[in-house]
């Protein structure tokens, strides 16, 4: 493999190579660095699991996730149910697969959503940030504007949009999507305000170019680095958040297969010793918040040319 | 025929926030740059030569003065980002790894000011190959990305950005200041070839006085961003007049540590804050020939030859020192001997 990254230095193979080798290439250049980083492995492995559990779930499955079979509640882990089944006799282990289907989604669009808007309103800030003008006025006003939904406990503040807009998926990806905002508003901001004063930023400005072409063609493309990282560990937090949300009755109403709900649902039961309801949605929970986080520190590594670069090097 | 470049009294002065002072950067400079002429800006670090170069540039306004390009004045309302204006006037950056962006291919940096010009694909593609034959790139580092690339290789890239739009003036801020010797000189080089090829005018602006003495025609000393002597190189070189520029050619390090310097004139002490400057001579309080006229008034610039102008009371003083001359011939020769091996 370290030949492969070798053949990219100053006397390497360019152009003349077909798309196809270089994306193999690439491949060999990924599988490289997870076998010198097996964290990063572990993380891609988590998020891939959970995905492919999410897509598979109705044939996966070895009963309906909401179907109640009253005969059999509280049933403890063991054959037949793997995971047991809840107090209403529902099978713990195919509502733990179906969950990512809506918790999954929740996250991923609230997230996605929540870093269009921020960053595009992010990188316009920034970019015409300590210029004389309106423009100053305008970037100050939004930055004051995102630091005041910031002084509010995200949980807290969550909350208070379910309440306003009904108790819906769609209000929780809107509420996902607020209070992310201002993370990568402000995350762009710093990007953007550092970039912006780079030479090739100034060498393109000489050259006639438009703000919006310097915006997209220099600016964003290179501060998106930790944005990408930051999407992927906000996944995992939203994923928090929108389990979090239905803990306390204000996200997805039972019986949606939902880790948090599941949680909630079981909780009663462990004061008396069935933890099975509770703990497995638990502890799937946590390992996909935590595969999430490990796939948003190797982006950040990825994305960013110079720290792969050294990555590179030490695989060499 | 109209100078290509002409600079009127420009000043510059950033506010430092919060004081109500000033940094005075650049004050009153006028200057003056013909089509295919090499005009070096020479000057410690803060005189206030890069400044200059930048708002040339546009890339910070003036606070006063006037910049014309080919006889029409740019500034507000004529930003250099004007049609009319696009792609005429480009730049070199010193840190050649700052100045590429590390997410395009050398092809795509090389085509993209071509871009602004509204060139078609095929047009840019073909403008790129020709660029790249001036500069002895291959084909196949167009493919590469920046940081696959040496330093001499990077500021060879840059500086074909500039010249991929046949550029009439080029802003050189210190190209070769952060290259090893060799690439020094192939950079060095590739400039004046350029030059000879294309006919672009030069604006360097240089602290390396022997890239300075080797491809500028005239060279202008600054010293707290007034310009204290302006003329033809190899008369500078050979016979400064003021004493400003005697103590900083006398400053180079000579290739031959055997060459035994005579420095006739030494300049004690620091370069002065530019903040707040008093008035008369801002070299006064440095210099050996000071009386009391140079701390009260500021001298003129005069003209004491051929487009030489020096800005001295004393410039009569400083001529009438004989043993200056013979330094600076020597190193003339020592630098002419070192730069012939790059220079065919």
């Amino acid at each position: 493999m370290s030949t492969a990254v070798a053949s990219r230095g100053p006397a390497g193979v360019g152009a003349a190579d077909p798309a196809g080798s270089r994306w193999l290439r690439r491949l060999r250049f990924f599988a490289a660095v997870l076998r010198q980083r097996p964290t990063f492995a572990i993380g891609y492995a988590i998020v891939a699991v959970v995905i492919v559990t999410a897509l598979l779930a109705p044939w996966i499955v070895p009963y309906g996730p909401m179907v109640a079979d009253p005969t059999v509640y509280l049933l403890p882990p063991g054959r037949g149910h793997l995971l047991g089944t809840d107090g209403t006799g529902m099978d713990i282990l195919s509502r733990v697969l179906y969950a990512p289907r809506v918790d999954l989604a929740i996250a991923g669009i609230g997230t996605l959503v929540s870093a269009s808007i921020g960053s595009c309103i992010g990188a316009i800030v920034g970019y015409y940030e300590g210029q004389r003008s309106w423009r100053r006025a305008v970037s100050a006003s939004v930055m004051r504007s995102a630091d005041v939904l910031q002084a509010f406990p995200v949980f807290v503040f969550a909350i208070a949009l379910v309440a306003v807009f009904g108790q819906s998926v769609r209000s929780i990806v809107v509420a996902i999507a607020f209070v992310n905002a201002p993370i990568y508003l402000r995350l762009m901001r710093t990007q953007v305000l550092s970039i912006r004063r780079l030479r090739y930023v100034e060498a393109a400005y000489v050259a006639g170019a438009s703000d919006l072409s310097i915006l997209a063609r220099h600016v964003i493309p290179n501060a998106m680095a930790p944005v990408l990282a930051q999407l992927s560990v906000n996944i995992g937090w939203a994923v928090l958040l929108t389990a979090g949300l239905s803990f306390v009755g204000a996200g997805v109403v039972a019986p949606t297969p939902e880790w948090g709900s599941m949680i909630a649902m079981g909780f009663q039961n462990v004061v008396t010793g069935q933890w099975w309801p509770s703990v497995f949605p638990g502890i799937a929970l946590g390992v996909t918040v935590f595969g999430f986080a490990l796939v948003g520190a190797s982006v950040e590594v990825l994305a960013d040319p110079v720290r792969r670069r050294i990555l590179s090097g030490s695989l060499g | 025929m109209t100078a290509l470049l002409e600079v009127n009294d420009l000043v510059k002065r950033f506010p430092i926030p919060g004081s109500g002072k000033v940094v005075q950067a650049v004050n009153d400079v006028s200057l003056t740059i013909e089509r295919g002429e090499t005009l070096s800006l020479v000057g410690e670090s803060g005189s206030g030569k890069t400044t200059i170069g930048r708002c040339v540039l546009g890339l910070i306004d003036p606070t006063a003065g006037q910049i014309r390009f080919d006889g029409r004045a740019m500034g507000r309302g004529r930003s250099i980002r004007a049609r009319d204006l696009r792609g005429r006037i480009q730049l070199v950056f010193q840190e050649p790894a700052e100045s590429l962006d590390p997410r395009m291919q050398m092809g795509e940096t090389l085509a993209e000011p071509l871009r602004y010009l509204g060139m078609n694909r095929a047009d840019r593609e073909q403008r790129v190959r020709e660029v790249a034959e001036h500069l002895g790139l291959s084909e196949r580092m167009l493919a590469l990305y920046p940081t696959e690339l040496s330093a001499g290789l990077q500021q060879r890239v840059g500086i074909g950005r500039a010249i991929v739009t046949r550029p009439e003036l080029i802003v050189l801020d210190e190209p070769t200041s952060a290259l090893d010797p060799t690439a020094r000189a192939e950079i060095v080089d590739l400039l004046i070839r350029l030059q000879g090829e294309l006919g672009t005018a030069y604006l360097l602006i240089s602290h390396d006085l022997s890239t300075v003495r080797f491809i500028s025609h005239r060279v202008a000393v600054l010293y707290l961003g007034t310009i204290v002597e302006e003329a033809e190189s190899e008369r500078l070189f050979a016979r400064p007049l003021h004493p400003y520029s005697i103590g900083l050619l006398a400053s180079v390090l000579l290739p031959d540590p055997e060459l035994k310097r005579s420095s006739s004139i030494s300049l004690e002490g620091e370069i002065p804050s530019p903040i707040d400057l008093p008035p008369g001579c801002p070299l006064a309080g440095r210099c050996p020939f000071a009386d009391a006229r140079c701390h009260k008034e500021r001298p003129p610039v005069v003209s004491v030859g051929p487009r030489h102008l020096v800005g001295c009371f004393h410039h009569d003083r400083v001529a009438a020192l004989d043993q200056t001359i013979d330094q600076f011939a020597r190193f003339q020769e020592e630098s002419n001997r070192l730069l012939s091996v790059g220079a065919d």
